[in-house]
């Protein structure tokens, strides 16, 4: 990855960074907007597009009707005709009433009309759990859209591959997905300033270890992190494998690691079943199989709606205990 | 329509409006005959009866204006300018076909001719046209988007989210409805408790005008008023225009089904828009009986022509062409 070099390193929040690229880009294009609910005059629910308005005006920072599948329909409307839109939507649990036009329509042009259409079309959103937002303001959906031909999806974990994630989906000549963390948003990192890009499909070796490999998705990288000091301090090393993107995913980062540890564990914050764990493990096993000392575990939410209470929450969401629990779990199993 | 009226379009518009009309007609019989042949495979939604619609909302357009389509859009891309060539190769699911055998009969488009695609998906279509129209306010480059669909698509969601923002963000679009009275194959009557869709353009805040969908010539007019105050700035309008597709929703039959009667089918057949459009033409003498065989015939060589080389077209090929065109690869 590009990464500029500086001599002071300037760290700023997640939402921050996802502001700041925006602007950025939007400075450099103006073929770039924006459109979605609230994100104009007020800046976004989150501040996430706060000050873009002001700077752009109300033709490139777009205030929309509460209407999703009408907001996708005018970001591949407006990019087959060679603009580059930036359609939000504010909470991914939405994701499902856009779905026609996410899944039948944007996925599926190139490829229906001959590949005429290009789309370079990027719809953000926030998923994950953590606020207290309950069953449709919480969900972590990515399962539904990487099982969707045509799009790309991306999950980033930390500040500084939001900004370089984000740069390189609004530059891609495709629909994108960007899925920021909703707890993640005030979570500082050391970002760059300028823009910079990480490619879609390649995975980052956020640890290196050689005891058990833990491929986690978004906020459950932070967990991982956290799970790492505390079985580091029992003598147990994890590699941890953030795939940052979903789709395209980096399989042969995954597959190596696998190799080296024998032992995987994948952490997601969707419900297990049917969660891109699923798909991983899947992959992980056509390439590995004869590497594997222990059946590949997965560490997932339990398969009921995201609960409300506080109480429910907590334990609903896998942490730093429940992946060490996992690690645990592949360790003791002698193949 | 009285002769008197016509005059003020000129001879060369109204030849226009003839010939697409024709083009439509003549290429949708055949592909109806070769469906049912079973040379062209999967569902076919034909497009004849309701010719006046496509050609006069298109010749209300530049080449340079955009439309989008439905699941019955071959008439669509006719219209504003498709080639017979590669329409008949896509039907056949040929790799010379608009969408390299791909899409098919129901997602038949050529953006180049800004022609956003026919769409699988009732409505879905629409949120498209306010995108592009978007651009174009956008960029002030003065175009203007035409979103065709049927009576079925005003009752989906997807449908009023687009009027809503078209209105709200004031853009140049025009909604152009084709009520050919069934949603498939139930009656408009069953599903919605209005007769007229026009009426729901108020609600949204935009005119909208009823004309008769089988006189290509009102069609005509109607879409020339609203193209040009949608190039005005004036936002956007919808026209509805009562129209009638021959044929079944899907498929060649056009008589012996349950959900409508074979005499409403006549009657509607008896207003052949070409039909009525060519005794209006004899009348004002711009084209006799003889020139319009003649325009007739070499439109047919045209299809004649397509077919064959349609049929001498390949197949894509599953090793080499499955894959393509999924993404758009990095230049």
């Amino acid at each position: 990855m590009a990464v500029t070099t500086e001599t002071e390193e300037r760290v700023i929040r997640y939402n921050e960074a996802f502001t700041e690229t925006l602007r950025d880009l939007m400075r450099e294009d103006p073929d770039i907007f924006i459109a979605g609910e609230d994100v104009g005059r007020y800046g976004g629910v989150f501040q996430s597009f706060a000050g873009l308005n002001a700077e752009f005006g109300d033709e490139r920072v777009v205030d929309t009707p509460i209407a999703e599948q009408a907001i996708i329909g005018l970001g591949i409307g407006a990019a087959a005709v060679g603009l580059r839109p930036i359609v939000d939507l504010m909470f991914m649990d939405f994701v499902m009433v856009a779905m026609d036009q996410i899944a039948n329509q944007a996925a599926k042009m190139k490829y229906m009309y001959g590949g005429k259409a290009s789309l370079p079309l990027t719809i953000t959103t926030t998923g994950g759990a953590g606020l207290g937002a309950a069953a449709q303001h919480s969900q972590s959906l990515e399962a539904w859209l990487i099982h969707v031909p045509g799009l790309k999806v991306v999950y980033p974990s930390n500040a500084y591959d939001l900004k370089g994630l984000l740069v390189s989906c609004i530059r891609d000549d495709n629909p994108t997905i960007v899925v920021l963390h909703k707890k993640m948003l005030g979570s500082k990192a050391h970002v760059p300033e300028g823009l910079y890009e990480i490619p879609l499909g390649v995975a980052n070796i956020v640890r290196p270890g050689t005891d058990v490999t833990v491929v986690a998705i978004g906020k459950m990288v932070d967990e991982a992190e956290k799970a790492a000091e505390i079985l580091s301090e029992e003598g147990i090393d994890i590699e941890i494998v953030d795939p940052r993107s979903l789709l395209p995913f980096d399989t042969e980062t995954v597959v190596q690691s696998a190799k080296k540890t024998n032992r995987i564990v994948i952490v997601h914050e969707a419900v297990r079943n049917g969660g891109i764990g699923a798909e991983i493990a899947a992959q992980i096993q056509e390439e590995a199989f004869d590497y594997l000392d222990a059946p590949i575990a997965r560490v997932a939410a339990p398969f009921s709606p995201v609960p409300f209470s506080p109480a429910l929450e907590m334990s609903y969401v896998p942490s730093a205990e429940s992946i060490i629990e996992g690690v645990r779990g592949v360790l003791h199993r002698n193949a | 329509m009285a002769t008197k009226e016509k005059s003020k379009i000129s001879k060369e518009v109204l030849l226009d409006l003839h010939r697409r009309m024709v083009r439509i007609r003549l290429l949708e019989e055949a592909a109806g005959r070769l469906a049912s042949e079973a040379k062209i495979p999967g569902f076919i939604h034909l497009y004849v009866g309701e010719e006046a619609v496509a050609a006069g909302g298109c010749v209300a357009l530049t080449i340079e204006d955009q439309i989008t389509s439905t699941h019955r859009g071959h008439g669509h891309l006719v219209a504003k300018g498709g080639q017979f060539k590669p329409m008949m190769a896509e039907f056949m699911g040929r790799s010379t076909g608009y969408c390299k055998g791909k899409g098919g009969s129901m997602h038949i488009s050529d953006l180049d001719l800004g022609m956003l695609g026919a769409n699988g998906i009732v409505g879905a279509g629409v949120p498209h046209a306010v995108g592009a129209a978007f651009a174009n306010k956008y960029r002030k480059n003065n175009l203007v988007t035409m979103a065709f669909f049927g009576d079925g698509s005003t009752n989906i969601g997807a449908f009023h989210e687009a009027a809503n923002m078209a209105c709200a963000l004031h853009l140049p679009v025009i909604f152009m409805c084709e009520n050919n009275e069934y949603a498939e194959y139930t009656p408009r009557d069953r599903v919605m408790a209005i007769t007229d869709v026009a009426d729901r353009a108020v609600a949204y805040g935009m005119p909208g005008v009823i004309v008769d969908g089988m006189d290509v010539v009102a069609v005509y007019e109607a879409a020339k008023a609203a193209v040009e105050r949608a190039r005005n700035g004036d936002g956007p309008s919808m026209i509805e225009c009562k129209t009638y597709r021959f044929y079944n929703h899907a498929g060649v039959n056009a008589f012996g089904t349950p959900y409508r009667t074979d005499e409403e089918v006549r009657e509607w057949m008896e207003r052949d828009p070409i039909k009525l459009f060519e005794a209006q033409l004899e009348m004002a003498k711009v084209l006799t009986t003889e020139e319009a065989q003649v325009i007739h015939n070499e439109i047919q060589g045209e299809v004649d022509e397509a077919i064959e080389f349609a049929e001498a077209s390949p197949m894509p090929d599953p090793m080499t062409d499955m894959l393509t065109d999924v993404y758009t690869e990095a230049s």
